[in-house]
């Protein structure tokens, strides 16, 4: 299990990566059209524990199996 | 014909046979008996009955129970109505309907509890935020504050628009012989919530507003132009058109007779609907008696509330030139003799137009 | 244990501020209502300042209450309608300033509904007033000098009066601050909904959350505040247990 972002959804609060246990998330350098940074998973660094997911006030995450959704 | 029923009462039960599954209201004189009827006839009946903190948080509960398409009644009086303002407003643009009784007592703040015709102004423009109208029926008697409560639920559908029954401490306490309509059977409109989100709500803030305001005018307009309800007597080769509303309306049916019987060409318009204002009754009158040498209201407030829309919609109707006199009384209801010497003060110049 | 986990189809994408506690609530609640299977058969009564939010944020039926009103509205829905569940959203000004009548008369008479609250110790939507949740020395923007407490009152705390003054079903308090706290907070909604669904009573929770805008800070440090000078003023947990 991976985490995956909805980058339209994230509005670069950073509680993700305040909260992330393996450091797996950052903000990256681009904006959505919502006009946020938004932030990305390290995908390798990532365990799937769902932190992200559960701290997230946006529903930004969903913790699927890797390789994304189908 | 019926039993003798107190007002009150009546009305309640028109409401029941008009198919309320709620009620929701707070004790407030001159309309208590209402609630405390419903209390009992409600549970007897299997359907709901709140007793709420207070006629704002009744109102709340109206409004929740519209919501979901279901018939519901509230009833209060003045100082009650006020504070159902806000959830007035918020109806309106939501287009929840309901009824809404308010038994009118005389006064500003706490008032008295004499019946009285203060209301009028705050009813007919509204006392809360925002373009809306609501549909304001008088009725005169107890048999007619009956058929328009049982009928104002109809009324109050076919718009999405809330109808208040206006009447007053008199008629609320008053005692006559009364026919009760059928039971209704008790439905949801289909608009109403059923928990399964259909319809997207608008944003709060990215609306196109004048889109808005345009289709709730609409509504408005179409509301003006059917629902406009008066009765006339004796008005077409009347020199002076008495123009009065409830009690005061029904003693002025009287009394016109009565003068019509010493010779005084005198006529009455009564309106029935307070808000649409029955304006074709004036329109009318242009056409068949344009010569009318004088409108007269009768009214038990300050000043007379009603003269104003009396000023307005003759002017509107090419009988702007025709003065508007306005009898006001204050509380009660007014003595034929006190109006006839008042109208002979008309007459004569001692009392002045308003209008 | 790894597990899949996506966000519920009944939440949409909401303008709360980045970092704001109400998207996590929002989340719970809808977690829970499908969960319960409740998705098709919900009618809330939303109330008036960031609440207005949810008209976006969530698919299921809602009713705008006037400011204050939702424990009334929700009142009229939940004895209008036998079968849906019925929960009013809204924030500590609502409920608790101008509202407080009516969510007390509600818990008073026992209506089966769930009351959600978020409190952020402020009036967030309309810049950050003080509100009856504003801690002492609190500065707001109508507390410019800090809460003087003597002159205004202390925190106010509703679900204590309610658990300990009434006959609640279920009353807690959670907040949005780590991810255990979250978990929690999500078992009090749960226990919040099923108390309704099974005819209990009436229920409260209340949710402590950071306003990182008006309190001037980065999510992060706001919701670290929260932790560290906000929720040891409350009690959290559940302060009236289901069936107790």
């Amino acid at each position: 299990m991976k985490a995956y972002i909805d980058v339209e959804r994230c509005k670069g609060c950073g509680l993700c990566i305040e909260n992330c246990p393996r450091g797996a998330i950052a903000l990256t350098q681009h904006m959505n059209t919502g006009g946020y940074v938004y932030a990305a998973v390290e995908t390798k660094k990532c365990v799937g524990c769902g932190i992200c997911y559960t701290v997230c006030p946006d529903g930004a995450f969903s913790i699927l199996n890797e390789g994304g959704d189908d | 014909m019926g039993d003798m029923i107190k007002g009150n009462i009546a009305v309640a039960e028109a409401a029941v046979r008009a198919g309320i599954e709620v009620y929701a209201g707070y004790p407030i004189t001159p309309s208590t008996e209402v609630m405390e009827y419903l209390s009992g006839r409600m549970e007897e009946l299997g359907r709901t009955f709140i007793q709420a903190e207070s006629e704002l948080a009744a109102i709340n509960m109206v409004m929740g129970v519209s919501a979901c398409g279901r018939r519901v009644l509230t009833a209060s009086s003045g100082p009650g109505i006020s504070l159902k303002q806000e959830g007035i407003s918020y109806m309106n643009q939501m287009n929840f309907p309901c009824v809404i009784l308010n038994v009118v007592r005389w006064g500003n703040g706490l008032g008295s509890l004499d019946g009285s015709q203060t209301d009028y102004l705050r009813e007919t423009r509204g006392g809360g935020n925002g373009d809306y109208r609501n549909i304001i029926l008088c009725p005169s008697t107890v048999q007619e504050s009956v058929d328009l409560m049982y009928e104002a639920y109809d009324i109050g559908e076919k718009y999405r628009c809330i109808v208040e029954v206006m009447t007053d401490s008199g008629l609320g306490q008053m005692m006559e012989p009364c026919e009760m309509p059928p039971f209704r059977e008790l439905k949801k409109c289909d608009w109403g919530l059923d928990g399964i989100y259909k319809v997207k709500r608008p944003d709060f803030l990215n609306r196109n507003i004048p889109a808005e305001s345009e289709t709730y005018m609409k509504k408005v307009r179409a509301m003006r132009e059917a629902e406009q309800r008066w009765a006339s007597v004796d008005v077409n080769d009347a020199e002076y058109v008495f123009v009065a509303f409830g009690l005061c309306g029904r003693v002025m049916e009287g009394l016109v007779d009565e003068l019509r019987r010493k010779g005084e060409k005198v006529g009455l318009i009564r309106p029935i609907t307070a808000w649409p204002f029955p304006e074709k009754a004036f329109a009318a009158l242009k056409a068949e008696n344009p010569d009318v040498k004088g409108f007269i209201t009768v009214e038990t407030n300050g000043e007379g509330q009603m003269a104003e829309d009396v000023a307005i919609y003759t002017r509107k109707h090419g009988l702007g030139n025709v003065p508007v006199y306005a009898l006001a009384y204050a509380c009660g209801v007014p003595k034929d003799a006190v109006v006839t010497a008042d109208f002979a003060k008309i007459k004569s110049g001692q009392i002045r137009e308003v209008f | 244990m790894a597990q899949e986990r996506r966000v519920p189809a009944l939440y949409n994408q909401a303008k709360f501020c980045g970092g704001c506690g109400h998207g996590v609530l929002v989340r719970l609640i809808c977690e829970c209502l499908e969960e319960l299977g409740q998705q098709k058969k919900t009618i809330c009564a939303a109330g008036v300042g960031c609440s207005c939010h949810l008209k976006t944020a969530i698919n299921v039926d809602l009713i705008q209450s006037p400011h204050g009103r939702a424990a009334a509205v929700a009142t009229g829905v939940r004895r209008a309608e036998k079968d849906m569940f019925v929960f009013t959203y809204q924030g500590d000004g609502d409920a608790y300033n101008i509202g407080l009548a009516e969510t007390l008369n509600a818990a008073y008479r026992r209506e089966n509904i769930c009351v959600f609250v978020v409190n952020n110790a402020n009036f967030g939507m309309t810049g950050g007033q003080m509100s009856w949740t504003t801690l002492p020395g609190q500065i707001t923007a109508t507390s410019p000098h800090g809460r003087d407490c003597a002159r205004t009152g202390d925190p106010i705390q509703v679900p204590e009066m309610i658990a300990f003054g009434l006959k609640p079903a279920y009353v807690a308090r959670g907040a949005v601050t780590t991810p255990a706290e979250i978990n929690k907070l999500k078992s009090y909604v749960r226990n919040a909904m099923e108390a309704q669904l099974n005819g209990e009573g009436y229920s409260l929770v209340e949710v402590l959350s950071a306003c990182p805008t008006n309190w001037g800070m980065t999510p992060a440090k706001a919701v670290r505040h929260l932790a560290e000078k906000v929720v040891p003023y409350y009690q959290l947990g559940e302060l009236k247990k289901r069936g107790e």
